[in-house]
């Protein structure tokens, strides 16, 4: 009887084209559930992107993580700078000249890079643990589209946490600094690219442990690895011969010296060489990871 | 519809799943039957473009599932080991796999209600019962509205409640004109569930056949007849075709006639009936008849060959499908 009101509808409203179409299409459909959705149905970039964002804050850990990431950064930069304005009279004149008030302020990002760092790993190794890895693939089959919208979501949410985190580290820090007239403003040259800097520095180990949560697909053994490379990996470069040293101008943690300095040590890259080294880090691990991702079986 | 062709896969030298084709057809409720570790779950991740085959290849409505415009609307999945991300709600997870889509979240809620978890819908997935797993496991899959559902033992570690639901919720998807292909390693629950099935054994098929074939091709069902007078009734039944066999005095297996012809040749000859019971054909008798023929590596393992009697037992036996009842 649908059917026939259906034809009905169809041959008397010539007219209206589309109307006679869903007419056409609900009486016909032998499954009424859903089925409107039909037309927009299907996979894109942008609905993972989304889908990602679901994922990334609908779990309690990444809030606690994040909130610990902007915590550490803020307590640390108010403790160092309170520290040192306390201990300024005993500088001499060679730390007073190389004093960086900038980096002393957002020193907490040796910590928060560590917080990020597992939370980079866990938004894919998370969903290799759970199994929840096979639901994200099932739907999405073709698989990059995934890791780019994990990529994507949470290198935004970590820069744009890390920004916050890092101005407010700056301008607690730099208060308490001015007690002894050694503040500096964000408006005076390279402070602000340091503060930009650092928070790119820490959500670029993020995405580094993003890339190699996929790489490894098992949460301790990328956040042993993360910071193997962070932590140990530098102590081991600093115990070569001297005419060496140089090398380790190209491990990641050198990046965020680099990126977070404002007065310039000879001991530390440029922010442009820490910059491209980092970004050479994230190019290879995520095409590695992204090659894995899609030949192996998941 | 799903048409595997020459499908293989290996794992090192270990062979899961050897030149497998087989088809499911539109509309049809097919069972993937076999024992654990005969290939089941590897093949439906192969549809599913989770394990890429070694060998072969697998079309999901003449195309491959990862080149769907729309995967979820080819087909829902609930693979075996739960998918499920266990610090996440049932009602994000649902809602992050919609978006991928661009589902509705009125369709999300829809499929929540439609599997009964509206109440535990906003706590964490890592706490649910292994029956609450298995219902988000079907919600995900309907989300999309699939001409085709994957369901790998979706009755398994169930209780009886649960089996009675999924049973009733698979026919009415059937009902509805979509393609059901259930995986299970019991015969009894295929034949609650299922018309057509698709038997594998060690990665290879054994047998591509409809539940009804099972049963028609089984020896025909005896009829269990009570009488004080069980001599007398056996001298009325006896005729061409008819085969009569006693186990007690009063107790007669008679084939051959129907329980109409039986209670009519007994009020005829005025003798008493206390009992008249068709005897039930176990699908595992009749499933051993049909796949009598498909021996073809009974030898293969010495433990199982010495404690069956027949070839095909010992294929079915191998298979793990008859007298797995007690072990699940």
């Amino acid at each position: 009887m649908s059917t026939q009101m259906a034809r009905m509808i169809g041959t008397t409203t010539t007219v209206t084209g589309p109307a006679t179409a869903t007419a056409g299409r609900s009486a016909s459909g032998p499954r009424p559930a859903g089925h409107g959705h039909r037309p927009a149905m299907r996979v894109t970039q942008l609905r993972v992107l989304r889908s990602e964002w679901t994922k990334l804050t609908s779990l309690r850990s990444t809030v606690w993580t994040l909130a610990a990431a902007l915590g550490v950064t803020v307590v640390l930069g108010f403790i160092l700078s309170r520290v040192t304005a306390n201990d300024w009279p005993n500088y001499g004149a060679e730390e007073m000249r190389t004093f960086d008030a900038t980096a002393t302020s957002l020193s907490g990002m040796y910590l928060a890079q560590l917080a990020i760092g597992v939370l980079g790993v866990l938004v894919i190794s998370g969903e290799y643990a759970t199994g929840m890895i096979r639901a994200s693939l099932g739907v999405v089959p073709r698989r990059l589209p995934v890791l780019w919208a994990k990529v994507a979501v949470f290198a935004a949410a970590s820069f744009g946490l890390m920004v916050v985190a890092n101005l407010i580290a700056f301008t607690v820090g730099q208060a308490q600094l001015s007690s002894r007239h050694i503040d500096v403003a964000l408006s005076d040259p390279g402070v602000l690219r340091s503060v930009l800097g650092t928070a790119f520095f820490v959500t670029g180990i993020g995405v580094l442990g993003l890339a190699l949560g996929a790489l490894l697909r098992n949460t301790p053994a990328a956040i042993a690895t993360l910071f193997g490379v962070l932590l140990v990996l530098p102590q081991i470069v600093g115990a070569l011969p001297p005419r060496l040293a140089r090398i380790g101008d190209h491990l990641p943690s050198a990046s965020g010296d680099a990126l977070m300095q404002v007065v310039r040590s000879p001991s530390v890259p440029s922010p442009t060489h820490g910059l491209l080294v980092l970004l050479a880090y994230l190019v290879v691990t995520l095409a590695a990871a992204a090659v894995l991702l899609v030949r192996r079986d998941a | 519809m799903i048409e595997a062709r020459g499908l293989e896969k290996r794992y090192g030298d270990k062979v899961a799943v050897h030149d497998l084709s087989f088809t499911v057809r539109p509309g049809t409720v097919t069972g993937f039957l076999g024992p654990n570790g005969a290939g089941k779950s590897t093949t439906m991740r192969m549809i599913l473009g989770l394990d890429r085959p070694t060998r072969g290849e697998v079309l999901v409505n003449g195309r491959r599932y990862r080149d769907a415009a729309a995967p979820m609307h080819e087909v829902g999945v609930m693979l075996e080991a739960r998918a499920v991300h266990t610090g996440r709600s049932a009602a994000k997870h649902l809602l992050a796999l919609a978006q991928t889509h661009g589902i509705s979240r009125r369709r999300v809620n829809e499929v929540i209600e439609m599997v009964g978890l509206t109440d535990v819908a906003r706590k964490r997935a890592g706490g649910f019962s292994l029956g609450m797993g298995q219902r988000l496991g079907i919600a995900s899959a309907l989300l999309g509205d699939p001409a085709t559902l994957i369901l790998d033992e979706p009755v398994n570690g169930l209780d009886p409640e649960g089996i009675r639901w999924i049973r009733s919720l698979l026919r009415d998807l059937a009902a509805e004109g979509r393609t059901v292909f259930l995986s299970s390693h019991l015969m009894s629950e295929m034949a609650q569930t299922a018309t057509n099935l698709v038997v594998v054994g060690r990665g290879r098929l054994i047998a591509e056949t409809t539940v009804e074939e099972v049963i028609a091709s089984a020896s025909p069902a005896a009829i269990h007849v009570r009488t004080p007078q069980s001599a007398a009734l056996r001298d009325v039944l006896a005729g061409p075709g008819v085969t009569v066999t006693s186990t007690a005095a009063d107790t007669l297996d008679v084939t051959g006639r129907t329980s109409a012809q039986i209670g009519e040749a007994a009020r005829a000859a005025g003798l008493a009936l206390y009992e008249l019971t068709p005897k039930q054909v176990s699908l595992e008798d009749a499933f051993m008849d049909l796949t009598r023929d498909a021996v073809e590596y009974g030898t293969t393992s010495p433990n199982i060959t010495s404690s069956s009697s027949t070839d095909n037992e010992k294929t079915l036996a191998l298979a793990g499908i008859v007298g797995s009842e007690a072990r699940a």
